[in-house]
């Protein structure tokens, strides 16, 4: 549990957002993180985000899935237990490709999804600090995180003269905590809401 | 909209190496028609059903994939997609063959039929039929009548339909819409592409393929063979606008198409070659694992008999290439190598139709040669010739379409 602190920056309007993006990282702060009420095409870029490798991991996973099902099937039927049936031969390998997509499908879809939920930090009780109730609704939020050399005044003003509606300082947990948001909320966060 | 201005090539000017290219196809194509006519079409009759099950898959190949144009069209169209507007006049180009080789298609079939040529379709003996069990049940719908209203209607209406949409989209060329032009014109899309549909569904998704292909072997038949037909020249027939789209690209126009139209065309590709593995698999796997003689006939001389090689590289070029060059992001944003991938793709294909029909015709021997590649040349060919007067004849965008923004802007 470490506290930090962030300045928050609130635009209602994509395109406003984009260069002020551009001008935010020109000027050398460090975004945290943009959190938008739906995926935004290209922000991830403008972020200067590296491509997920979630695609790769799947890959193994459906790798792995097909591995796993021609090689426990195969050692069961032509190995371990041989069976006639209906007088095909042990080795029968186009009866075994249904069983074999489906261990991939299933192998990818899982792994992935436990991936997905790893690299989000997402998991039952894990709660983290929401910057903006709207940022589920209608606002795209900023967030900029501090350093003990940035000069918070200049960077609202900044932010402001950029287009951003509504800006605030806040000192919130930056990793995520178990427990619930009612009780546990106001316990790590000093909110210091100043009007932009 | 209004202050923005569209700046682009309109007009597409036929270069004169394409002209000589195309021209060149040609004469080999008719060259190789006219020595294989001499030295196959007028000797024994085996040799006879050479030549023309030689003719008849690449003909019925060519009309299917540049059918599966329109099909994109309309598709795209129901489905209300915009994304497909900055390059749709070239699969609208690629529809326009559809009449010249229906044409040519119904010709040599109605040839095969008036010939009465039962090397071919086996049907088509009487004497047989009358003493065949099978053949006798199946004569409702396996006769000549049928056979020949069916197709006739079935190119008729591909022809007339793709036309007419073909026609609504000229409109758009005219004058920027209102609000309430704009939807009736969409609403007039719709009604046509949902009745191309409908016909597709009743010709390609079902009859067209039993009667064309599947009664070659007259007493077989399988429930998936007009699914895979149709997942065989759709694929194609997607690659077949990739390539035309990176064509002229290379040539400087299609301004507003790019890589976010590439990589959804190249997840068309990769899609839509997986399904059909599926419907290869589905219709292999079933046949052999119940292992009934009067099945099992139709892939005794593909996988075990001399055409062995052909089926297996076959599932290499259509399942195994696509599904490892195609599945990456960065590939379907290659043009060098969605262009080979195109290439090879329309190649899978055209052995795919090809092992569909000669098997059944020689089934002793592999008669892959020069004529079949001087066929191909004609298609080829004629191809290049029509689609590129049909994208010379009209400008490459519709301007005032309503979904054209939508495709300037996509994102994939």
């Amino acid at each position: 549990m470490a506290k930090k602190k962030f300045v928050v920056g609130c635009f209602d309007n994509e395109e406003v957002l984009f260069p002020a993006v551009k001008k935010v990282r020109t000027a050398g702060y460090k975004i945290r993180d943009v959190y938008t009420p739906f995926p935004v095409h290209g922000l991830d870029h403008a972020l200067g985000l590296r491509e997920t490798s979630l695609h790769t991991a799947g890959f193994i996973y459906g790798i792995t899935g097909t591995a796993t099902a021609l090689g426990g099937i195969s050692w069961i039927l032509t190995y371990d237990w041989p069976l006639n049936i209906g007088g095909k031969p042990h080795f029968a390998l186009p009866a075994w490709i249904p069983i074999t997509f489906e261990l991939t499908v299933l192998f990818a879809a899982v792994g992935m999804v436990y991936t997905f939920c790893y690299l989000c930090q997402l998991a039952p009780f894990v709660k983290k600090h929401h910057f903006h109730p709207r940022a589920t609704d209608d606002l795209f939020v900023m967030v900029i995180e501090c350093t003990d050399k940035t000069n918070v005044e200049d960077l609202k003003g900044f932010l402001s003269s950029n287009g951003a509606i509504e800006v605030n300082e806040q000192i919130a947990e930056e990793g995520w905590w178990w427990g619930r948001y009612d009780k546990d909320d106001e316990k790590t966060l000093e909110k210091e809401i100043v009007a932009a | 909209m209004a202050e923005h201005t569209l700046d682009f090539k309109e007009q597409f000017e036929i270069p004169s190496g394409m002209k000589k290219w195309s021209l060149a196809l040609i004469i080999i194509g008719i060259l190789a028609f006219i020595i294989g006519l001499f030295t196959k079409g007028m000797g024994t009759n085996e040799e006879k059903a050479v030549f023309l099950g030689t003719l008849m898959y690449n003909t019925i190949f060519w009309t299917l994939v540049c059918n599966a144009s329109m099909f994109f069209i309309c598709a795209t169209t129901l489905a209300m997609g915009g994304w497909q507007m900055t390059f749709r006049r070239v699969a609208e180009a690629i529809s326009t063959l559809v009449p010249i080789f229906g044409i040519i298609t119904l010709v040599i079939l109605f040839y095969v039929i008036a010939t009465g040529n039962h090397e071919i379709y086996h049907w088509l003996d009487s004497k047989q039929v009358a003493a065949d069990e099978v053949l006798k049940g199946k004569s409702g719908f396996l006769n000549v009548k049928f056979f020949v209203i069916w197709s006739i209607l079935a190119v008729g209406f591909w022809s007339l339909l793709g036309w007419r949409m073909r026609k609504i989209s000229s409109q758009a060329d005219a004058e920027p819409m209102d609000f309430n032009t704009g939807s009736a014109y969409l609403w007039k899309n719709t009604v046509t592409a949902s009745l191309f549909i409908v016909w597709f569904a009743l010709t390609i998704g079902s009859t067209l393929p039993w009667l064309w292909l599947m009664s070659l072997d007259a007493h077989w038949y399988s429930t998936m063979y007009s699914w895979y037909v149709f997942a065989s020249s759709f694929v194609a027939g997607v690659a077949l606008i990739t390539l035309w789209v990176i064509y002229l690209k290379n040539k400087g126009y299609l301004e507003y198409t790019n890589q976010e139209h590439l990589h959804d065309l190249g997840k068309f590709i990769f899609a839509f070659s997986i399904f059909w593995t599926y419907l290869w698999f589905s219709q292999y796997m079933l046949i052999w694992y119940s292992n009934q003689p009067e099945e099992t006939i139709y892939f005794k001389g593909r996988v075990q008999g001399p055409y062995k090689g052909i089926f297996f590289l076959n599932i290499i070029i259509n399942f195994v290439c696509p599904l490892l060059i195609l599945m990456k992001r960065s590939s379907k944003r290659n043009y060098t190598l969605m262009t080979f991938m195109a290439v090879l793709i329309l190649f899978g294909h055209w052995i795919d139709f090809y092992q569909m029909v000669m098997p059944s015709v020689a089934k002793d021997h592999v008669t892959l040669s020069w004529f079949d590649f001087g066929i191909l040349a004609l298609f080829v060919g004629l191809m290049i010739h029509f689609v590129g007067r049909a994208l010379a004849s009209k400008p490459l965008i519709a301007k005032y379409n309503p979904f054209l923004k939508e495709s300037i802007v996509h994102h994939t």
